[in-house]
């Protein structure tokens, strides 16, 4: 690795001053995304400001019934918790469905939402890629791209964010807690990761000298029905192809409302208000979910490699959808989609 | 939590840093040491402390041959600075035994041949360690989902599995 100066920041405060003070520093707390992308020159930072030790570790039930989780929460941490695997079982499902047991105890609640993509291209420093070298080029979209994205492209950028667990807070409607020298503010789920255009360099809406403090989750949680199903080219411990999150509240048969979330596929998780609209006082069926699965895909566009991403995705909506009215969820461990 | 946003190259004009003095209690021994920050958990542990029972694989998080128990619980050791674990106590492969018998996994292993180069064996073990302590696995099927995080390329995953559900058995 290259080499760095180390600091551990004391308080949040703190924190924010270190990091600026010094443009090129980054932050750091689980670090199993920052370090293997130091490992392979992709991050270059001077200075690491560790964070992981701020007391940012708690989870707690808000005055309106709601829950802000730390930042540093670890993320077994958060998906083992009573209150969210009873609350909130999509966000557990989710998490348990990324990365491997070593990695979701060290990976951070704040540092899942600002992993980077795992784009061929952008970890190969032999290519061009407009995320990691602004205006050299995209090499995904005449490269090999199986793994891109279908949504919310644009002509410098096609990388997917890798996340589980952001596509259960997207549909859940989560609040992202942050600071910075201007204080404290908010930025909902939906606006926090950006869509490439043309500064595919910029994840986030996150400022340079921003730190992320807590998550928040609204007081529904969409526990009877509710279902998060990955789809992967192994079994287990790989990054989606396509992910769905679906959570449904139900009168009867009859959806009153609805929340479905895409992973794999967008350079950020995916929602579409018009294909959760299209499901309103319908009855639960494959019908409703077909039309809602036409809607989430509007626009859709394959690179080549990904064109099966579409199919794959439309079928796996039906199925997440079919599952969550059932109040049958997706297995983690029994892999075969009923 | 890594910065969010620009990517661009940054000219590097930091000076090498000194080297800085971490406490480890590893094994249940307290270790002093001097690490640069870039050194990993994994590169400490068999470069200065020579616990070579730590395996090397990938070197990136993907292999699990690398886990170590931090404060009781796995991680890859190979994604883990050294220095953001001062104060921290390290179970690796080496401190399982306890007065000359093996860790009931350990013992597992050897009854079940769930191993055959070796080479994953130290990840593998310590990463069932982690499992059992967990308590969230009970079948075979959530033992597989669990224990993902470590690949044996010689294909014991079977006997692996044999073995976890005899120590569990067991304890």
């Amino acid at each position: 690795m290259i080499p760095f100066q180390y600091a551990r920041a004391n308080d949040v405060a703190d924190a924010i001053k270190q990091i600026a003070a010094d443009p090129s520093a980054k932050f750091i707390a689980g670090g199993t995304n920052l370090i293997d992308l130091i490992k392979y020159d992709v991050e270059e930072p001077t200075r690491l400001i560790d964070i992981s030790h701020l007391p940012l570790r708690s989870i707690e039930q808000t005055s309106t019934g709601g829950v802000l989780i730390g930042a540093m929460v670890p993320n077994t941490d958060l998906a083992y918790h009573p209150m969210i695997e009873e609350r909130y079982p999509l966000l557990a499902r989710a998490i348990m469905s990324g990365a491997s047991q070593q990695l979701r105890n060290m990976a951070s609640t704040g540092g899942n939402l600002l992993q980077r993509t795992r784009c061929f291209y952008f970890y190969d420093t032999a290519t061009p890629c407009n995320k990691r070298e602004p205006g050299s080029g995209c090499s995904a979209i005449d490269g090999v791209n199986r793994i891109n994205a279908v949504l919310g492209t644009s002509q410098a950028c096609i990388a997917t964010h890798p996340s589980d667990m952001c596509v259960a807070l997207a549909a859940l409607d989560a609040t992202v807690h942050v600071a910075g020298p201007a204080g404290a503010r908010t930025i909902a789920f939906a606006d926090f990761h950006r869509l490439p255009g043309n500064t595919p360099q910029r994840d986030t809406n996150l400022e340079p000298d921003e730190i992320i403090t807590a998550i928040e989750l609204p007081p529904k949680g969409f526990s009877a029905n509710y279902s998060y199903l990955k789809i992967r080219d192994r079994l287990s411990y790989a990054f989606a192809l396509v992910s769905v999150a679906a959570a449904l509240e139900l009168d009867g048969d009859t959806i009153k409302e609805a929340r479905l979330a895409l992973g794999g596929v967008a350079h950020k998780p995916w929602r579409s208000s018009a294909a959760e609209a299209a499901l309103l006082g319908k009855r639960a069926d494959a019908t409703a979910f077909a039309q809602a699965a036409d809607w989430l895909l509007h626009g859709a566009k394959g690179y080549g490699h990904n064109n099966f991403k579409i199919g794959l995705a439309r079928r796996a909506i039906v199925r997440t959808l079919g599952q969550a009215a059932r109040g049958m969820p997706q297995s983690l461990s029994d892999k075969k989609i009923r | 939590m890594a910065r969010s946003g620009t990517a661009k190259r940054v000219t590097r004009t930091a000076s090498v840093p000194e080297k800085i003095p971490i406490r480890l209690t590893v094994n249940g021994n307290q270790m002093e040491l001097r690490v640069a920050p870039w050194t990993t958990l994994l590169d400490a542990l068999r470069d200065h402390l020579d616990l070579t029972g730590t395996k090397k694989g990938c070197d990136h998080g993907q292999c699990g041959a690398c886990t170590v128990l931090v404060d009781g619980r796995r991680i890859s050791s190979c994604l883990t600075l050294a220095v953001m674990k001062e104060g921290a106590e390290i179970i690796t492969i080496e401190g399982l035994a306890r007065d000359g018998v093996l860790h009931p996994l350990q013992q597992a292993f050897i009854d079940q041949d769930a191993f055959q180069c070796g080479y994953c064996t130290s990840g593998q073990i310590c990463s069932g360690v982690g499992l059992l302590a967990e308590g969230k696995a009970r079948t075979p099927n959530e033992i597989r989902e669990l224990m993902s995080g470590n690949i044996c390329r010689c294909g014991a995953y079977p006997n692996i599995v044999a073995a976890i559900l005899q120590a569990m058995e067991r304890s």
